[in-house]
């Protein structure tokens, strides 16, 4: 696997608080990759430490073979959309073309007409008056006429409608058909990432709690619901990600390569989302660096509801 | 052509999705040879999907013999499935039918049927997979 984004127990700290802590991760190229966490789970330190807008206080981190932003070659390889697309508001469409055609190196302006033109974006309107969906379009093009090999987009469709959220992924998704592209992307709501990413990243708590290929991890993960019973009679291949019991009946989520034979348990298979949250509701591992993606600390705590 | 659609519902993952969608579109008479299906840039412009997603779709359809990627102009079909297998439907669904008699005879109701089939086909095909 080819690394477009790879991180060496990368951490940064504000003051006491640690936003990102230990991450040891490889985001692979030509993919999409979703990343997903709470609000405040550190999913914009890692992003604007890939963007070189922040220096990291402990480990390595690197994006596109060199160092964030080092030089102005390593500059043109990324591109960033940041936390709800900013633009200037007091510059006009065209203004933007303009200021990004002489900021970048590689700028395609072909690329960025056409979309701005498809979007039916005019051109002399100031950026301050478009819609948050046309704002969030202009960003997008500018990003994506840069021409990187990265691209990097902070909670992008957040503050967007359900459709203006259909029209930006539909947009960036026949970008990623087109050029050779790696997206990462970042959402704290996860359905809107499910369709659009082929890798996920999870951080709860500062911490990476799970990262892989989503259809792997979907084909791997199961929910059992079956008679109470204790999780430690389940057979070794069988790790348990969370665990719930109420006085009659188990339901686990667990993660396995192999088919659950156990008759008693009735399985059903999970959608990204219900399997991101077991992730987010299970306890850190308390080995320190246990593999957070293997969820091999096997000790799954019991939480009894009645 | 055929359009896609997804159910985010169904728990069926995406491209998967597709790859039952052009199945069923083969078996119905839908497609038929030499017919081209959606480019991945069209049908990711309309689902607002992965690309890869379709690409493993089309990859798959493609080992399975029922279509073959001409590069630069698209992907067409090679194979239909209509009829293929029609022949053999008439007696397959006489042993379901003596299946399901034995079923009621021995006192399984309707859900525990539908649910035993499920859970049969679901173990025999990881087993295949």
């Amino acid at each position: 696997m080819t690394a477009v984004l790879a991180t060496d127990t990368l951490g940064k700290r504000y003051g006491r608080r640690w936003a990102l802590k230990d991450c040891t991760l490889q985001i692979p190229a030509g993919r999409v990759t979703g990343l997903v966490g709470q609000n405040g789970a550190g999913k914009s330190t890692l992003l604007n430490l890939a963007a070189g807008l922040l220096r990291p206080t402990t480990g390595t981190i690197e994006v596109c073979g060199g160092r964030p932003a080092s030089d102005p070659d390593q500059l043109a390889k990324v591109g960033f959309v940041a936390q709800d697309t900013p633009t200037y508001a007091g510059l006009s469409v065209r203004d933007h073309l303009r200021l990004g055609a002489h900021l970048n190196p590689r700028w395609d302006d072909d690329l960025a007409r056409s979309r701005v033109d498809r979007l039916g974006l005019d051109l002399g309107q100031r950026a301050g008056r478009l819609s948050g969906g046309q704002r969030a379009q202009l960003a997008l093009a500018l990003g994506l006429a840069k021409r990187p090999e990265l691209l990097i987009l902070d909670e992008p469709v957040a503050s967007l409608d359900p459709f203006a959220r259909r029209e930006f992924l539909q947009l960036l998704m026949e970008a990623v058909a087109e050029q050779e592209l790696s997206v990462v992307l970042s959402s704290h709501v996860v359905s809107d990432l499910e369709r659009v990413c082929d890798h996920v990243v999870v951080l709860v708590d500062s911490e990476v709690r799970l990262a892989g290929e989503v259809e792997t991890l979907l084909d791997t993960h199961h929910r059992l619901t079956g008679p109470r019973r204790g999780t430690h009679s389940l057979p070794a291949d069988q790790q348990v990600v969370s665990a719930r019991h109420t006085d009659r009946q188990s339901t686990l989520v667990v993660r396995t390569e192999r088919p659950v034979l156990d008759p008693s348990w009735t399985v059903t298979e999970l959608g990204l989302e219900d399997l991101v949250l077991a992730y987010m509701e299970r306890p850190a591992p308390d080995r320190p660096g246990a593999p957070a993606a293997a969820g091999a600390d096997g000790s799954p705590t019991l939480e009894v509801l009645k | 052509m055929i359009e896609f659609t997804l159910d985010g519902r169904s728990g069926v993952s995406p491209y998967l999705q597709v790859v039952h969608q052009v199945r069923q579109a083969l078996r119905l008479g839908l497609l038929r040879e030499g017919d081209q299906l959606p480019t991945v840039k069209d049908v990711v412009a309309t689902l607002a999907i992965n690309p890869n997603t379709v690409l493993k779709a089309y990859r798959e359809l493609e080992r399975d013999g029922l279509v073959a990627a001409r590069p630069g102009v698209g992907t067409f079909v090679t194979r239909s499935l209509a009829n293929a297998s029609l022949a053999a439907h008439e007696p397959l669904r006489r042993d379901l039918e003596r299946w399901l008699d034995r079923a009621r005879a021995a006192g399984v109701d309707d859900e525990s049927i539908e649910a035993l089939f499920r859970s049969a086909f679901r173990s025999e095909q990881r087993g295949v997979a």
